[in-house]
């Protein structure tokens, strides 16, 4: 009974399919674009809202409509502004910054990159543990561990120094996770066999064989701890004191807070504004030019859970 | 003929020495390469792991069992700090407003996540790769950025929120007022994190054998019925992975709280949120044994959270 019915109904649904098609389809195309750009216009709206504020005096800030530019373009006076207020210290921050993220990426996605090989590569005892271990440790929440981690940090005297903010970033579980999800499928037994048989001894084999295959993983890694360092905020609050020491993040919330107790009066919203476009540029170049790198990353993060 | 066989067995005891020498050699070389060697090659990132992280965990656990007295110093209380954390209901408000914060945020923010990666995925929408880009753009944001941006935007004087409703004669949105406060922060940490996770579930989707489908599809299956019964249940395991960090990332909120603050330094009090806190706690108040022990007892609520989480998921699946 059911077949009889369906049987002319699927054949006539066959014959109209072409044409018809063809017009849903474009009209499922068009709505699924418009609802995306809707939310495209949502994501880039602040972006949108800050290159414009960033153009414009403090009191046009609060006189000109937001969302478009005002008749005076002040862009270049608020850069020259934003890089000598203060003696400078917003370059200090902005090195700072660039100095903390580098050395913790780089250290952390080396770390994190021999650790990952081992799991991946050796059977030794604890092995299974330690990394349970190791996984555990990133469901728990990183703020929990800051002010105890600060308080270690000031018994050895190392708080208010850059030691305090790159030393905490070294430590990537997330790193070691995924560079073992990595090794485990990027890098061949047989290939380390042979160069042991040729000779080469353990840390031979790693510099010179595996390292190299291990390259995208690594520079994964690197980029995000990279991000993490570059916004992190927390950690440098609790530790860092002196404002030559502070991150851009650290920075740009202090002028805020002078901003918001002197009620804006002061010049310093625009500081803050053109400030947090600069802080965001290199970020957002990165994310551009390394997308295979960070959408790679994130597979692998995904498909082993 | 004596000699001779002296000369004989002192050969073997000799061979069996070196023997043994060997053996002891070379279990001396495995057990170098098998324990020795790797060890040696975590040592770096385990020295750092337990610097950084055991050893802070043990210290917040030590000195939460101590307390700072006026008359006597620092003296070991016991569980008495966690049974006044208990009872702090400080405390608590910040646990359940974050739990309400979720309980909403994270469902919505995975609901879009999971909605936008089915559509980049399935390839019906145009321009797909600007779309990946740009929902992925607020997540390169510092938090802190984005935070002050909304900030700006909420703002009752230049945000241009305030300015499109003073132009239609409206009040301006109550974005930072006592009632519209945790939609505002909800609203930041969902414009800066539905990117994250919508790469985290394209790449998953992405990483399906186009076979498993394509039949359901030439059936005559619609996109919904591929993406309900197919594609999901595929990803679930990222789908997880997604719902455990957001859970974890909005209870522990704090840049957030934080900056707001200096914009609505009425509308948030010193324990907004649980994390915020601890921080107050610490850093105003110079309550340092007391802060641990909330640290701690917020630790072991995302913790056990994320746990019964997956659990649950786990069981789910088996069934």
């Amino acid at each position: 009974m059911a077949i009889s019915v369906n049987t002319p109904v699927s054949t006539q649904a066959h014959k109209v399919r072409p044409s018809q098609n063809k017009r849903t389809r474009w009209t499922r195309q068009s709505l699924a674009t418009v609802f995306l750009l809707v939310f495209l216009v949502y994501f880039l709206l602040p972006l949108f809202w800050l290159i414009v504020s960033a153009t414009k005096t403090n009191p046009d800030l609060f006189t000109s409509f937001g969302l478009w530019f005002a008749s005076d373009f002040n862009l270049f006076n608020n850069l020259g502004d934003l890089f000598t207020h203060d003696g400078g210290v917003f370059l200090t921050w902005l090195w700072n910054t660039a100095y903390y993220a580098t050395c913790s990426a780089v250290g952390a996605a080396l770390i994190a990159t021999i650790a990952g090989y081992v799991f991946a590569k050796f059977r030794f005892p604890g092995r299974t543990l330690v990394f349970a271990i190791i996984l555990g440790s990133i469901m728990v929440p990183s703020t929990a561990l800051a002010i105890p981690t600060y308080l270690l940090l000031s018994k050895i005297g190392l708080v208010n120094t850059p030691l305090a903010v790159i030393l905490p970033s070294l430590v990537s579980p997330f790193g070691v996770f995924l560079m073992r999800i990595y090794a485990e499928q990027a890098v061949p037994d047989e290939l380390l066999d042979a160069a042991r048989v040729d000779g080469a001894g353990e840390t031979r084999v790693f510099w010179s064989v595996a390292l190299r295959i291990l390259v995208p993983g690594f520079v994964t890694v690197l980029l995000f701890s990279f991000v993490a360092t570059w916004n992190n905020y927390f950690l440098p609050l609790l530790v860092l004191n002196d404002p030559t020491y502070y991150p851009l993040t650290l920075g740009l919330a202090s002028w805020n807070a002078q901003a918001s107790a002197n009620g804006g009066a002061q010049l310093l919203f625009t500081l803050v504004l053109t400030g947090s476009l600069v802080s965001i540029l290199p970020l957002i170049v990165a994310f551009l030019f390394l997308q295979r790198y960070w959408q790679g990353g994130l597979t692998l993060g995904s498909i082993r859970s | 003929m004596h000699k001779q066989q002296q000369v004989e067995a002192d050969r073997s005891t000799l061979a069996v020495s070196t023997m043994k020498q060997k053996r002891v050699l070379l279990r001396q070389y495995r057990w170098r390469q098998r324990v020795v060697l790797p060890y040696l090659f975590l040592a770096p990132f385990l020295l750092l792991f337990i610097l950084f992280f055991i050893l802070p965990l043990g210290y917040a656990l030590g000195i939460s069992l101590f307390a700072d007295r006026l008359v006597g110093g620092t003296v070991f209380v016991g569980s008495q700090n966690y049974i006044q954390a208990f009872q702090d209901s400080s405390f608590w408000e910040g646990v359940r407003r974050m739990l309400l914060f979720m309980v909403v945020q994270v469902p919505v923010m995975l609901c879009l996540a999971l909605i936008f990666a089915l559509l980049l995925d399935s390839g019906v929408a145009r321009l797909r790769t600007l779309f990946r880009l740009g929902f992925f753009l607020p997540y390169a944001i510092p938090s802190v950025i984005s935070v002050l941006l909304w900030g700006y935007l909420y703002s009752p004087y230049f945000g241009p929120f305030a300015q499109l409703a003073s132009s239609l004669h409206l009040p301006a949105p109550g974005f930072l007022t006592d009632s519209g406060m945790l939609a505002s922060i909800g609203n930041i940490v969902t414009w800066q994190w539905t990117g994250y996770n919508m790469i985290i579930l394209y790449a998953a989707l992405q990483a399906i054998p186009p076979e498993l489908y394509e039949a359901a599809l030439v059936d005559g299956a619609t996109e919904w019925k591929v993406a309900r019964y197919i594609k999901i249940p595929l990803i679930a395991p990222a789908l997880v992975l997604a719902c455990v960090f957001s859970i974890i990332g909005s209870l522990q909120l704090f840049t957030e709280p934080q900056i707001m603050k200096t914009l609505a330094p009425d509308v948030i009090g010193d324990h907004y949120t649980p994390n915020f806190y601890a921080y107050n706690l610490a850093f105003t108040n110079q309550q340092y044994n007391y802060s641990a022990t909330i640290s701690f007892t917020l630790g072991a609520i995302v913790f056990v959270c994320s746990y019964i989480f997956m659990l649950a998921t786990n069981r789910g699946r088996l069934r």
